[in-house]
């Protein structure tokens, strides 16, 4: 939040339209991998890609950051060879296949995605504002708006990690097509931190490592919280729109990465 | 919700914040090492308030001069959608939600599943040697108990029920913080403990070389002979 804050506030307009390329579908793949330095998980890069398409980037380049940001910084990979010690090829497996999936969804907003799909709540003038005054506005404002939706999706994840058994899920792991998607659901349902799901995708011994590629590449792009902050910050058209598309493409790259490696 | 609405909302989740985390109360819902960002955190959302709350006060001296951002143009779906930030702070404040205990260890699959090849130096040389669950667990499963033969070894955790209706020994690993909790569970044998679940337990006994599998997800489970034990108090950190 303080970094969407400070990005709303601090940064001057002309600096995005010199660091990324002209083109957009260049600024694409600049954009999803300036998440490899920015290590912060899922939550924080809603509010932030929301600040970036405010500042006049454009939305491809900040939906390619928004979904590759939690995924592919240092952090999160460091976490993922923790938790997986003796297959370190899911690093590199989950670092790649979450990549892939942000610039192409990058691109295809490019090609599908229509600008008024996107409604950012209205936000005060800040520019015209004394710095400080702008910077505590903004950050109130992304609290408000955020941190409510953050709420919704919380309650969500933590009712249905209480409601459904995890014996349910054991009867799943024998079914390769099963397995993969009844992981990549649970990753939406439970909605865990990018920093921290690689240890819970680990705990799931009993499924294949194709399916638990499949809940680490889905998790930090779509789960309830994220969803619902989504909603939030761009507009349920949006979200309605933005989710299940990159729901899809990331259990079909996923899928498709992990049948050719295991 | 207008501006002075939305600053008490921010002064009490950031209270919240603040009050759980200059307590051991925090510990229940993330790791240690979190505290400075939950202190700096809470602070911040108090200071976002207050600056609020000056500009609403300036706002009313001068009544002529714009509004900011309120009062106009939120959607449907605008701040309204704040007043939900008082759900957690509330609950921080008044329910105080439980750490996690032996409801999740029985259902969730134990964190033993892989086996790091990693050389185990020899335990500290105090007698009974003091392991975490998880430490305990990593020895005698995947160093078949090299380190542990001829040792007294002592461990903590809280009672849980296990598959067998015997009870086991178990502690919540966190990675962050309580959302992304796996269990560590121990079987039992010898001086077997009693009590209700999520009864905190020290243990002091030896390793036998018994392991047996997880129903839940096939984890493995290390076993302990238990050769005394005592009630005490839940630890201020709950958690490995």
């Amino acid at each position: 939040m303080v970094l969407s804050a400070v990005i709303a506030v601090f940064v001057p307009r002309s600096f995005w339209a010199r660091a990324l390329p002209r083109h957009p579908a260049l600024a694409v793949p600049v954009a999803g991998m300036a998440g490899v330095v920015l290590p912060g998980c899922e939550c924080g890069s809603v509010p932030i890609a929301g600040s970036l398409i405010r500042r006049g980037v454009t939305p491809a380049a900040a939906l390619a950051f928004l979904l590759a940001a939690p995924a592919i910084n240092p952090i999160v990979l460091t976490a993922t060879a923790i938790a997986f010690p003796r297959n370190l090829e899911m690093v590199a497996a989950r670092g790649g296949a979450s990549l892939l999936v942000a610039l192409l969804m990058g691109w295809l907003w490019l090609r599908l995605g229509r600008a008024d799909l996107i409604r950012l709540p209205h936000r005060a003038h800040l520019d015209e504002l004394p710095r400080m005054t702008a910077f505590w506005m903004a950050c109130r404002h992304d609290v408000i708006h955020a941190g409510g939706f953050l709420v919704v999706g919380a309650m969500a994840a933590a009712t249905i990690n209480v409601v459904v058994p995890q014996q349910f899920l054991h009867d799943l792991a024998a079914r390769p097509v099963l397995s993969v998607l009844a992981l990549a659901a649970l990753a939406v349902l439970l909605s865990i931190c990018s920093e921290a799901d690689a240890f819970v995708a680990a705990s799931l011994s009993q499924f294949s490592l194709t399916a638990r590629l499949a809940f680490l590449v889905v998790g930090p792009m779509v789960d309830l919280k994220l969803i619902s902050m989504q909603t939030g910050i761009f507009g349920s058209r949006f979200a309605v729109r933005f989710a299940p598309a990159t729901f899809a493409l990331a259990v079909l790259v996923a899928a498709g990465l992990g049948t050719v490696i295991w | 919700m207008s501006r002075g609405t939305q600053a008490v909302v921010l002064v009490v989740l950031g209270g919240a914040i603040l009050r759980a985390s200059l307590t051991d109360l925090y510990l229940r819902y993330v790791k240690q090492g979190l505290r400075p960002f939950l202190i700096a955190a809470g602070l911040l959302l108090v200071i976002t308030a207050l600056v609020a709350l000056g500009q609403q006060l300036r706002h009313l001296n001068r009544p002529e001069c714009q509004s900011d951002d309120d009062g106009h143009g939120h959607g449907r779906s605008g701040p309204a959608v704040g007043w939900l930030l008082l759900l957690p702070a509330l609950a921080l404040l008044f329910v105080v939600p439980p750490a996690l205990g032996a409801d999740t260890a029985a259902r969730a699959g134990s964190a033993l599943t892989d086996r790091r090849d990693v050389a185990y130096p020899p335990l500290p040389p105090d007698d009974p040697a003091e392991l975490s669950l998880l430490e305990y667990g990593y020895r005698a499963v995947y160093d078949h108990g090299r380190t542990l033969q001829g040792r007294r070894i002592q461990l903590t955790g809280f009672l849980a029920p296990g598959p067998d209706g015997e009870p086991m020994l178990a502690r919540i690993v966190l990675a962050c913080c309580a959302a992304d909790g796996i269990p560590v569970k121990v079987g039992l044998h010898g001086d077997m403990p009693e009590g209700p679940a999520n009864t905190w337990i020290r243990a002091t006994g030896r390793w036998i070389p018994h392991t047996a599998k997880d129903p839940v997800n096939d984890a493995d489970l290390p076993y302990f002979q238990v050769e005394s034990w005592e009630k005490i108090p839940a630890p201020a950190e709950p958690y490995e």
